[in-house]
């Protein structure tokens, strides 16, 4: 019976509002998982129903009150999650430059056997990173927490493939972005500011007085606070580069370190602010304060936020009540998350199904729609790089685009129905899923209605 | 434009529409498509390059004086003319200019003032600097509204870039050979899939090995060229290529001569040379260009790095191109842009106008840069 239901309740996730009328509070329950999750599995609409719709997004927004053991008990079979990020440089990483130095020293020109070995080994701290966000993704209780984790690692976006960030990565999710995505604003953006994977991505580590680095001091204006708009020069930009050299990273332990030797000592004006000559780490820590609670980063925050949970281009009305929000409650990442989900433009029938599906959203959908049990989650990450947005793998500080115009063309969509076709005929290695009609699951996943949430 | 027939395709009439597309379609297609037509690829380098260290002023003290660690020594430079030289890592492309078939402007890019890659990048894809409203991309209004083959216009990548989305059907793909849909009942829902990739399946343009000793290298950018080169060969109607190449944010440890810079271009340049002398004759009717966001600064940072700059260069070759020369007013490294970046001279526009007038024969730029008036600089005959 479950089987034969598969395709067309794949069709119903999308399609089945009627816009004319009030939602339902199947409707409600309905457009609630096709946006606080990452796709309803089969039966999931009744299990909301059952909650209370309402209920059930109070629980999503306090993730800690969910029980979700299976996922933990899983992610026990993977080490390299619970190692420190000093552990992992020193088993994982520390070998390879090693390996490059004797290469060096020994005048080779071509990878050594040694280093091929020791990057070999060091594989494994990606695949188990990729692995642990792909499972959580699909079989996480806390499914909220899961969109959230992705929408702040997003906005606070590192790149796997510069230099040895791919070491550091697996820190930075687990004790940069998580503890913070339901916190305060101020503390996430500390806790990056002072993270060694931002730290080394925007080349702050190596920014120290009279050579000074640009690269973190513009983008934590533009990209992660006060966004493009927000009103600071070029000017800002050099002075604020001033006020965070010394901001490092301790090679030996991995972790953040204040070097008062190279930072600028020099009096410094940002943003009005002034700073007298002779001062050291406090000038950072001020103006993280500063941007974290600016009517500019407000409105930023809360548009990106309208954008992802809302539409592409959300009503101005909405930003300006989220952003209120943010800064009435001191940056609280959890009453602005609430602010966006209760307000009635989210419930609007115009509101649902509006949203393009990015291919991280799609991809986990879909195994979700057919209630997948993914043994090996490679396979997926695989798609994901097809369908152009490998995981960790957005190389520019912006992140990936969560506008749905940049996702859709042709040879994307071709690219989506073939993971649809090879989903539903159970060709994924290490995928397996109960599909009674093949070419029906395939069509409905792979069809326009199901590329929407 | 892909997206809205998209949204219109949950109605039961797209479906009945996709049933009507039979091989007809294809055949007028191809009998459109005529062998010779002319071709624009344009290339955009991502993160934004140093193009004092590409085209290097090596007869200018100052830019010495700017980069005690990272200039291309005097040395190192190849000649170009006499003030400007290229980096050695560029040395395929250097008998071109020579025969003359490709030339470089410089001090070019965009007036507005942004350092956001971002929102530069989207400037220039755009077409129109400073102002943020824009729904398309200046490509996509550059290609005619009759619509002469679905593969006219080919993003290699798996999104379709700002510069081509707009009304007119562009085609994102990484890999033609997987350019195509494993179960037919889908064609009814997409069928311009279908259409493009039957075109492609009867063309079969993978089966062209690249000509004349080609060797292009194994990186993105070589790939992507690559099957540039094999949709010309194969007549499938493309007027418009474009792909991009990302890894030029050099602010720490750049590298002069050698280091990260010099392996990027020496990817880049292989890249553009393997493909020049693979379509050999046939790149009389291609030109090939390329951009990026923004210059870095004159001075160097003191991570032996270069942070967001101005101005920059443009790498222009192919049919018609009147090469061997360096395009534009040089400005001078003394007399800088806020004091610290290369200062524009020529509007990145000024270099596309005269590309999509000549090349692709757009006759009026009014809508493709609207409100700005074009100043040709005779970089093509």
């Amino acid at each position: 019976m479950k089987r034969l239901a598969l395709a067309a309740f794949a069709l119903s996730l999308a399609a089945g509002f009627n816009s004319d009328s009030r939602m339902t509070q199947r409707d409600r329950a309905t457009h609630a998982l096709n946006r606080l999750t990452f796709g309803a599995r089969p039966g999931d609409v009744d299990k909301v129903l059952d909650a209370g719709v309402d209920r059930w997004i109070d629980q999503q927004l306090h993730p800690e009150s969910i029980s979700d053991c299976a996922v933990e008990a899983r992610l026990q079979n993977m080490p390299t999650l619970r190692l420190s990020n000093g552990e992992i440089i020193d088993a994982y990483y520390k070998p390879i430059v090693q390996a490059r130095r004797m290469r060096k020293a020994e005048g080779a020109d071509a990878d050594t056997a040694e280093i091929k070995e020791a990057r070999q080994k060091g594989r494994v701290v990606v695949e188990d990173l990729v692995a642990q966000r792909i499972i959580r993704a699909t079989q996480s209780e806390r499914q909220l927490n899961e969109v959230m984790v992705d929408f702040w690692f997003n906005h606070f976006n590192v790149f796997i493939g510069k230099g040895p960030d791919r070491f550091m990565l697996t820190s930075y999710e687990r004790d940069t972005i998580r503890p913070n995505v339901w916190g305060r604003f101020e503390d996430l953006l500390r806790a990056t500011a002072k993270s060694p994977a931002m730290l080394f991505y925007l080349d702050n580590a190596r920014s120290r007085a009279g050579a000074i680095n640009e690269n973190y001091a513009r983008e934590i204006m533009e990209l992660h606070t006060l966004g493009v708009d927000g009103g600071y020069t070029q000017k800002d930009v050099t002075e604020l580069a001033r006020v965070f050299t010394g901001w490092s990273i301790d090679p030996r332990s991995g972790t953040f370190i204040f070097r008062p030797r190279m930072h600028d000592r020099g009096a410094k004006s940002v943003l009005g602010v002034d700073f007298p000559a002779g001062g050291g780490i406090e000038e950072g820590e001020k103006m993280i304060h500063i941007l974290a609670h600016s009517r500019a980063t407000a409105h930023h925050i809360a548009l990106q936020l309208c954008q992802r949970l809302v539409s592409d281009n959300p009503p101005k009305a909405l930003v300006d009540r989220v952003a209120k929000k943010f800064l009435a409650s001191d940056g609280d990442l959890r009453q602005t998350v609430k602010a966006v989900i209760a307000s009635p433009e989210f419930w609007d029938p115009k509101t649902v199904t509006a949203k393009v599906k990015p291919p991280f959203e799609y991809v986990i959908s879909a195994v979700r729609a057919v209630n997948a049990t993914v043994s090996n989650p490679m396979p997926i990450a695989r798609a994901l790089q097809q369908i152009g947005e490998p995981l960790y793998g957005a190389q520019p500080p912006t992140g990936y685009s969560d506008r749905g115009d940049v996702w859709i063309n042709t040879g994307a969509l071709m690219n989506r129905m073939n993971f649809a076709v090879a989903l539903a005929n159970n060709q994924l290695p290490g995928v397996r899923a109960d599909i009674a009609d093949p070419k029906a699951t395939a069509l409905a996943l792979g069809g326009p209605e199901f590329q929407r949430q | 434009m892909i997206d809205r027939r998209f949204f219109l395709k949950s109605s039961g009439l797209a479906l009945v529409a996709g049933g009507l597309l039979p091989n007809v379609f294809v055949k007028m297609a191809n009998a459109a498509t005529t062998r010779g037509k002319k071709v624009l690829v344009s290339i955009f380098q991502r993160g934004a390059v140093d193009g004092l260290n590409v085209v290097v002023p090596y007869g200018e003290t100052a830019y010495y004086a700017a980069r005690p660690t990272i200039a291309i020594p005097r040395e190192a430079v190849l000649d170009l003319d006499g003030f400007f030289g290229v980096h050695p890592a560029l040395a395929p492309l250097v008998p071109y200019f020579k025969d003359k078939s490709l030339g470089f402007v410089h001090a070019v890019g965009s007036p507005d003032a942004t350092r956001s890659h971002f929102d530069a990048q989207d400037f220039m894809e755009s077409g129109t600097p400073g102002v943020k409203s824009t729904q398309d991309g200046f490509l996509s209004r550059a290609l005619p509204s009759k619509k002469t083959s679905p593969l006219r216009a080919v993003a290699f990548g798996t999104a379709l870039p700002r510069i081509l989305s707009g009304k007119a059907d562009a085609v994102a793909m990484t890999n033609i050979a997987q350019f195509g849909v494993r179960m037919p009942e889908f064609e009814a829902l997409y069928p311009e899939a279908f259409e493009a990739s039957r075109i492609l399946k009867a063309a079969d343009p993978t089966a062209l090995q690249p000509e004349n000793g080609a060797q292009y290298p194994t990186n993105p950018l070589g790939n992507a060229l690559k099957q540039i080169a094999q949709l010309i060969k194969s007549d499938v109607g493309l007027e418009v290529a474009f792909t991009d190449v990302g890894g030029w944010d050099t602010h720490a440890g750049e590298g002069g001569a050698q280091g990260q810079l010099a392996n990027n271009l020496r990817q880049f340049s292989d890249a553009i040379a393997a493909f020049t002398r693979d379509l050999g004759s046939r790149m009389g009717d291609v030109v090939l260009v390329t951009m990026s966001e923004f210059g870095r600064t004159v001075r160097e940072n003191g991570n032996r790095g270069t942070d967001h700059g101005h101005a920059n260069f443009m790498l222009v070759a192919g049919g018609g191109v009147r090469g061997g020369k360096v395009y534009g007013t040089w400005p001078g490294l003394t007399n800088l842009y806020e004091n610290r970046d290369l200062q524009v001279t020529t509007d990145f526009r000024d270099v596309f106008a005269e590309l999509l007038t000549k090349q692709l024969g757009v006759a009026s730029l009014k809508s493709v840069f609207p409100s700005y008036d074009p100043k040709p600089r005779g970089i093509l005959a």
